[in-house]
């Protein structure tokens, strides 16, 4: 009794299994693949914003403790650079929220075409971060490697406090431009998929999922931008 | 959920918006509004945040539970920080004890 | 129906075990099963190695000046036994194993909601393994498990990035298990599954799963700052530039406190599973048990402060951790005496399994009473860095953590191997094993409280006969995990075959063959009305 029980349960389940081959076979249907690989990515997000979080706690505590000298390391960076990161990504933003609506309407071309925007986007910030580093080393503003700063840099703060705030700019941006790479990456995952068609309506998902990542990045870059170049302002 | 997402119009308005805000943040800056300043640029900050969550991320149309992972994730963020604040803020309110005489 | 399925011998069924054969079949597992396997064989080995060093530290501490080894290597010594037990045993012990076989078979899945992403929370965590492993063969760290800075980031010449690194990646493979467990609870229950139908094993799991996810990113991006100052010679937490040593501190205990939860909580959960099977009564206060596991998963992370009571931190800070810490206490109490009304007119059995559920029971109580003397500011003042704090938390790992870890693989042996292992030998090693323990670390209390301190090479000569006395229950308590290692292992080839329910016990996993089929369920698994449906005591059998 329990066998033929068995071979009937198995031959369903290969039948609804064979009509759907993009489910896999822990889930009971599409919609519950969705779900899971939404929610999912959803709180690997949240474990990013304690991974950041943890930095940018321990930003808050000596901004507060050394405020002059945050204020002299931030105006040591060009906020036009800094600003024209923003709007790179922002726009990077733009055209990845356009590909996954392209990817949910089936839409094959204009997919492909936001997809490679956005990693365009993604390396010119890349590069523009890159040449960033650059001037940095070349005014001796690197802690570690190749701090001493000129008198003019520290605009009178303790210069401590300047390396300090050196200390979190690399960091932070250095964490934030290695979570960059991996999405561009990401990305490039994505458009292999989908100019291999495996990118439907039906199975969009994945391309969600790599959104909702590059947005949070986004997201910290948001953050990181006042916090970073904009402290004391620019008057 | 897979049925309602933003249009390509509300996608384009959240955009035009976000670079009006960093335009903004950015334009604050070279006024002096003394500590205010650093006021304004984490409500700015805070603002385009919200934006990109709920239209680009669609967090806005997610269900409960999604937002409610969100949620959490501030709060335990909020935990971190106020309590490590807490203690470099009140160290110097009392010394600990001297040695007995 | 079930009996049909015992009759069918086991060599000629097909089940996880034999689906496919060969290294590779291993080794590219999506199976949850076989993936509890391999975590199983790389953790085994992982406390072995934890525990060759305490065996080492034991010997060296029968005398007063060191019997063994230098200081520097003592203080290595003790690192690597912290940084692998704690890391790369307890930490996954439970939720890799116990928690990846059973978590889809108790809600009646086929698997986890991401097969790969488990498989690759094993990779990651052997990666982790490798790198620490090196750190300790190239001559090992000796900051401390804690890595406090400055020592470790700026005066020890010893291994601290590799050790860092191998904790960090680590840290990766708990954070994925936790996650997919997360997903799996909330999205794929049977039909009928309420969250309060659930077992009580589950409810822990999931809430050590938000700790795994909230607390573990904290903790890796500290140890990865630490990496960078280290490699740099200057970084945030350094004095030179006005870096705050107790910042690294706060940011360490983040996660490590809630850790020590991570390791509790799933035994905890264990035991409850024991305990109702061995009383054939269904828990005491079911939803207090899975709430109370909720309310210590959250209350952990608002107590980190009370490891760094003489740290410096602020007073006022510490008198609210002091607070709090009390309050994180009551839910582990309110579980504690859910189990004993449980207990409390139930058709008892001494069965292994439950032999290890009712010490657990006493020692971690004890070890839990304890911390309440730990979290009081003024005698902790007295008994922070002492043998006190080490036998309060070993009471707690050892005589808590790792007897509900032993009690469960006992309890569930049958249906992960599908055969019956000898009970007479078990009980035997459970009870070398609670001798030998409180043999081991009862006298630590006392060396504590005396004024003996902990990580140190050397000791006053009055506190010689305890720490003999530590000694020699230390080895009793080797031989009694050697114990299970070898009649476990003979089972698999020797033992009586089993069924689907040896225990008579309650549960989706039991309602499926021993070992179960690669999708878990030959049928799709009824979900009862209420879990642990047992008989009155009355017309239980075994």
């Amino acid at each position: 009794m329990s066998e033929s029980a068995v071979n009937s349960g198995r031959l369903e389940a290969t039948a609804t299994h064979g009509v759907t081959p993009a489910l896999h076979h822990q889930f009971e249907d599409i919609e519950q693949q969705r779900e899971a690989g939404n929610f999912g990515m959803w709180i690997f997000l949240a474990t990013e914003m304690l991974f950041f979080g943890a930095i940018f706690t321990a930003y808050i505590m000596y901004r507060v403790m050394y405020y002059p000298g945050f204020e002299a390391g931030s105006r040591g960076l060009e906020a036009s650079f800094g600003a024209t990161m923003t709007f790179v990504l922002l726009a990077s933003s733009f055209t990845m929220a356009m590909s996954v609506h392209a990817a949910h309407a089936g839409k094959r071309r204009m997919l492909l075409g936001f997809l490679f925007a956005t990693m365009l986007l993604g390396i010119i910030f890349l590069g523009l971060k890159f040449t960033e580093y650059t001037h940095k080393w070349h005014e001796q503003l690197v802690p570690g490697l190749n701090f001493h700063p000129a008198a003019e840099s520290l605009r009178g703060a303790p210069e401590h406090a300047v390396e300090l705030f050196m200390c979190f700019y690399f960091f932070m941006t250095g964490l934030h431009a290695l979570h960059m790479i991996i999405g561009i990456g990401l990305l490039g995952v994505m458009a292999i998929l989908a100019w291999q068609g495996k990118i439907s309506p039906e199975n969009y998902n994945r391309v969600e999922a790599a959104g909702l990542y590059w947005h949070f990045v986004d997201i910290i870059w948001i953050y990181l931008f006042p916090l970073l170049y904009l402290v004391g302002g620019r008057y | 959920m897979s049925g309602k997402t933003p249009s390509v119009r509300t996608y384009s308005l959240v955009f035009i918006a976000l670079l009006l805000l960093a335009a903004l943040t950015t334009g604050i800056a070279y006024v002096n509004l003394g500590r205010f300043n650093t006021v304004a640029a984490l409500a700015i900050a805070a603002v385009k945040m919200c934006l990109v969550a709920l239209f680009f991320m669609h967090l806005w149309y997610s269900p409960g539970l999604t937002k409610i992972v969100v949620l959490a994730g501030f709060f335990w963020l909020a935990l971190m920080v106020s309590f490590i604040l807490a203690d470099v803020f009140t160290r110097s309110w009392i010394s600990p004890p001297g040695p007995f005489r | 129906m079930s009996t049909a399925v015992a009759e069918v011998p086991v060599e000629s069924r097909i089940h996880y075990l034999n689906a496919s054969y060969g290294i590779k079949s291993w080794l590219f597992t999506t199976d949850h099963k076989r993936i509890a396997l391999l975590y199983l064989g790389s953790i085994t080995l992982m406390f072995f190695i934890g525990g060759a060093a305490a065996v080492l530290m034991r010997l060296h501490l029968i005398e007063p000046a060191g019997a063994l080894v230098q200081p520097e290597t003592y203080n290595k010594l003790f690192t690597m036994h912290g940084v692998v037990m704690v890391f790369f045993f307890l930490i996954p012990s439970i939720p890799a194993t116990l928690g990846n076989f059973l978590v889809p078979m108790m809600i009646g899945a086929r698997d986890l909601a991401f097969p790969r992403l488990n498989l690759l929370s094993w990779y990651v965590y052997i990666t982790g393994a490798t790198f620490t492993l090196y750190a300790l063969i190239s001559g090992g760290v000796d900051t401390g498990w804690t890595f406090y800075t400055p020592l470790s980031s700026h005066y020890v010449n010893t291994h601290v990035i590799a050790t860092a690194l191998g904790v960090f990646i680590t840290g990766f493979s708990s954070i994925l298990t936790g996650l997919n467990f997360i997903v799996t609870i909330h999205k794929m229950r049977a039909p009928g599954m309420t969250w309060k139908r659930m077992p009580l094993f589950l409810w822990s799991m999931y809430a050590t799963s938000i700790i795994f996810v909230l607390g573990t990113p904290v903790i890796a991006v500290t140890l990865f700052l630490l990496g960078l100052e280290r490699l740099f010679h200057v970084g945030i937490f350094d004095p030179a530039i006005g870096g705050d040593p107790v910042l690294f501190q706060h940011l360490f205990w983040f996660y490590s406190h809630p850790a020590v939860y991570i390791m509790i909580l799933p035994g905890m959960g264990v035991v409850s599973e024991l305990i109702t099977c061995f009383s054939r009564k269904k828990p005491f206060g079911y939803i207090f048990i899975a709430y109370s596991s909720l309310a210590i998963a959250m209350i952990s992370f608002f107590v980190w402060g009370h490891h760094m009571f003489v740290s410096s931190q602020s007073v006022y800070a510490g008198f609210i951790f002091s607070a709090l810490s009390f309050a994180v206490a009551i839910p582990s109490a309110i579980k504690v005496f859910n189990w004993t009304a449980t207990l409390y007119k139930g058709s008892i059995s001494y069965q292994a399994p439950m032999l290890y559920a009712l010490g657990f029971i006493g020692l971690f109580t004890m070890g839990g009473l304890t911390g309440l003397f730990l979290a009081s500011l003024a005698t902790d003042v007295h008994l922070h860095d002492t043998y006190f704090v080490i036998a309060h938390f070993h009471y707690i790992m050892v005589g808590g953590a790792v007897m509900a870890y032993l009690g469960g693989i006992h309890f569930w042996w049958p249906k992960i191997t599908g055969r019956l292992y000898h009970d007479g030998w078990a009980r035997v090693a459970a009870v070398v094993i609670f001798f030998g323990f409180n043999l081991t670390f009862f006298p630590q209390y006392m060396l504590g409280y005396l004024g003996m301190p902990r990580r140190y090479a050397v000791y006053p000569a009055e506190f010689q006969v305890l720490n003999v006395m530590s000694s020699a229950g230390a080895s009793i308590l080797g031989i009694g995990y050697l114990i299970p290692f070898i009649y476990l292992l003979w089972s698999i080839r020797y033992g009586p075959v089993a069924g689907p329910n040896p225990w008579g016990a309650k549960g989706l996993e039991w309602e499926t063959p021993s070992p179960p089929p690669t999708d878990n369920f030959e049928e799709s698994p009824v979900v009862p009305d209420e879990p642990y449906g047992y008989a009155k005591p009355e017309h239980a059998h075994v």
